[in-house]
């Protein structure tokens, strides 16, 4: 009986909407920040940073905006790559045509582009859902592909159309070490996860859930769809192009159009899906999981004394999610996050079976 | 029945409304008036119109002809949103509630047009944005309260019994404090002591905030127990109009629902 809520009466609905009610889930969460900002930093290697700790942030931002649109506001995007090439595109135009700019700030006007970007395409949802919705989503990532290899513009002509950048430098303090890369992520995703709680369990998020589970209910009792749709669009789009711009300088440093083509939309929706829709630390779970597999099956195998192809680990990857994504969609639509709530429901039993 | 409620003007008006799917016509020529304070039942057999009307109501259909006229303004449509603005409020015959939320955001949702917090105050949750969801949270704490469904208000409704579903439903319905409060079918598939309970709910709606209920419903003994005045649809005319009693005696009444040949 480690996590229970017995004998934690809350003595006012101020205490009951504080963000983790319970005082076992402050707890979870403190020692996660520990673990995050103390632990980590402390004992991982510098391969560790580049390979895993500094992806999973930057998709974990990533996942948490796609998470928004689809996991809370039910609207299907295959256009995700096509946020984060606009935000980092976008940072790099503002970065290099003002150089004055703040560089964090030229990452907030990436991610602002996006927004644009990510209401004008949400217009499409107004009128359709679904299958169609993630078309239209889908026609866009193609349009973004295109016009940032063929548009000389975006990439300031240079004749590769790949773009390498310094490292972030800001007042004078330049990321240029893997862990200050790191720091510079993991507060961003804190600051983001934040946000991203609160505005869930507030008057935005309910209307984008209602929205969700039934619109014409939600129009009745005064929600507007539209509203409710393109704000989901412009929020998602901002944290997704955020992490574009923050995937492209921090992450790739150097990069080109492909970086951020379909089978990132892909990955980041497996993210969501596998982690769990309509869940915040769902959504950082799968960013997690997606990013440690393709790691996991490369090592594990010689470490345990096999030898298995470079071809049948890529094979095995994709059988894995793909056996995943089935079981979670037509079994437990709330991921990782769902089967979190599960373990937690039976600690507060420990050790009691009933 | 409430003896010392006083019911009032007109406040709803419906002028020969017509409404017609393809070729069905479902309301021809409806003209209604509905009284400030009344609970006014709509009955008829099924496929009579009586969803369609109140979804003329509330703005989800729009008439081919004739008008709405709500506290003085006439419009021959309305949306549902502004529906909702004015202080229409209504139930759905097949639940509408929203499945995946607890039972709790789904009744706050219903507080959503007095919810004024921008955006930027919702990020941070503090100030204006924490202390309207507190304020509000105590509104819908009453509402749990007075519907006696405190102990479920964390589940999500999706796993709650049809019963309870209904009662949620009417929770986030009142949680708008309507003017008017429509409810379509609000007892179907009930058993006796879950109809008892949803009755009282309607009659103690109806006394303690004087809300105008017009509510359609089979089960005649509801019927007569509830409501000040009854309107009889059957393919979609009016052939009926008054006191329980009156239209229970009404011949063209007792045909429809006898199954009398047109
Ligand atoms: N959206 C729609 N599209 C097509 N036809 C409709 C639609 N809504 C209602 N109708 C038709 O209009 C007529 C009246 O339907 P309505 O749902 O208003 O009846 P009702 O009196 O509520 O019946 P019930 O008691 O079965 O709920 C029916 O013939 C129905 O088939
Ligand atoms: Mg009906």
């Amino acid at each position: 009986m480690f996590y229970r809520e017995t004998g934690q009466f809350k003595t006012s609905y101020q205490a009951d909407q504080a963000i983790f009610p319970i005082r076992q889930d402050r707890i979870f969460i403190l020692i996660w920040l520990l673990i995050g900002f103390a632990v980590i930093p402390l004992v991982a290697s510098e391969y560790a940073f580049r390979a895993i700790l500094i992806p999973v942030t930057i998709m974990g931002l990533a996942a948490l905006g796609l998470n928004i649109l689809v996991g809370y506001c039910g609207q299907v995007s295959l256009g995700t790559g096509a946020f984060m090439a606009v935000g980092a595109y976008a940072a790099y135009n503002f970065m290099i045509r003002v150089p004055e700019l703040n560089p964090l700030f030229c990452f907030v006007l990436g991610g602002l582009t996006a927004t644009g970007v990510g209401i004008l395409f949400g217009i499409p949802s107004l009128r359709i859902k679904g299958f169609y919705l993630a078309v239209a989503t889908l026609a866009l990532q193609f349009f973004t592909d295109w016009a940032f290899s063929r548009i000389g513009w975006f990439t300031n002509y240079t004749p590769s159309g790949s773009i390498a950048v310094q490292p972030v430098e800001v007042f004078g303090f330049a990321f240029n070490t893997p862990l200050r890369k790191y720091f510079l992520c993991l507060t961003i995703l804190s600051i983001f996860a934040l946000v991203a709680k609160n505005i869930v369990r507030g008057r935005i998020g309910r209307a984008w859930m209602a929205t969700r589970d039934m619109d014409v209910a939600a129009e009745i009792i005064g929600i507007r769809p539209m509203y409710a749709k393109l704000s989901a669009f412009a929020v998602s789009s901002f944290f997704i192009g955020i992490a574009g711009a923050l995937w492209a300088y921090i992450y790739l440093g150097s990069w080109e159009p492909l970086a951020f083509d379909i089978n990132v939309s892909f990955s980041v929706l497996f993210m969501v899906i596998i982690g769990g829709l309509g869940s915040i630390v769902g959504g950082l779970m799968g960013a997690a999981f997606i990013t440690l597999l393709p790691l996991m099956l490369n090592q594990l195998p010689s470490a345990m004394g096999f030898e298995i192809s470079t071809a049948l680990i890529k094979h095995l990857e994709i059988m894995i999610f793909g056996a995943l994504i089935i079981f979670f969609l037509a079994v437990e639509p709330l991921g990782f996050a769902r089967l979190w709530q599960i373990a937690k429901e039976k600690l507060r039993l420990w050790p009691f079976p009933h | 029945m409430a003896g010392d409620r006083r019911i009032g003007e007109t406040i709803l008006r419906l002028d020969d409304i017509c409404l017609s799917f393809g070729g069905v016509n479902a309301l021809s020529n409806i003209s209604i008036d509905v009284k400030e304070h009344e609970i006014l039942a709509i009955i008829g057999p099924n496929g009579a119109g009586k969803s369609s009307l109140l979804n003329v109501i509330n703005g989800v259909y729009h008439p081919s002809s004739g008008s709405v006229t709500y506290k003085g303004q006439t419009r021959n449509q309305m949306r549902p949103h502004d529906a909702a603005t004015q202080g229409i409020a209504r139930t759905f015959q097949n639940i509408a509630l929203f499945k995946g939320m607890s039972v709790l955001n789904n009744i706050m949702t219903g507080r959503t047009l007095k919810m004024k917090a921008g955006f930027f105050w919702q990020c941070l949750h503090l100030g204006k944005a924490r202390n309207e969801e507190i304020e509000h949270r105590k509104k819908v704490e009453e509402i749990i309260d007075f519907l006696q469904i405190q102990s479920i208000r964390k589940t999500p409704v999706g796993r709650l019994p049809y019963g309870l579903q209904k009662r949620v439903e009417l929770g986030r319905a009142l949680a708008a404090e309507p003017e008017i409060l429509l409810l379509d079918e609000p007892m179907a598939g009930m058993n006796i002591e879950e109809k008892e309970d949803m009755s009282r709910f309607i009659l103690d709606v109806n006394d303690e905030f004087g809300t105008t209920i017009v509510l359609i419903e089979h089960d005649m003994g509801v019927v007569m127990d509830l409501s000040d005045r009854v309107v009889v649809l059957d393919y979609g005319k009016k052939i009926g109009d008054g006191t329980p009693d009156e239209v229970r005696n009404n011949q063209e009444v007792i045909d429809a629902y006898l199954g009398v040949a047109h």
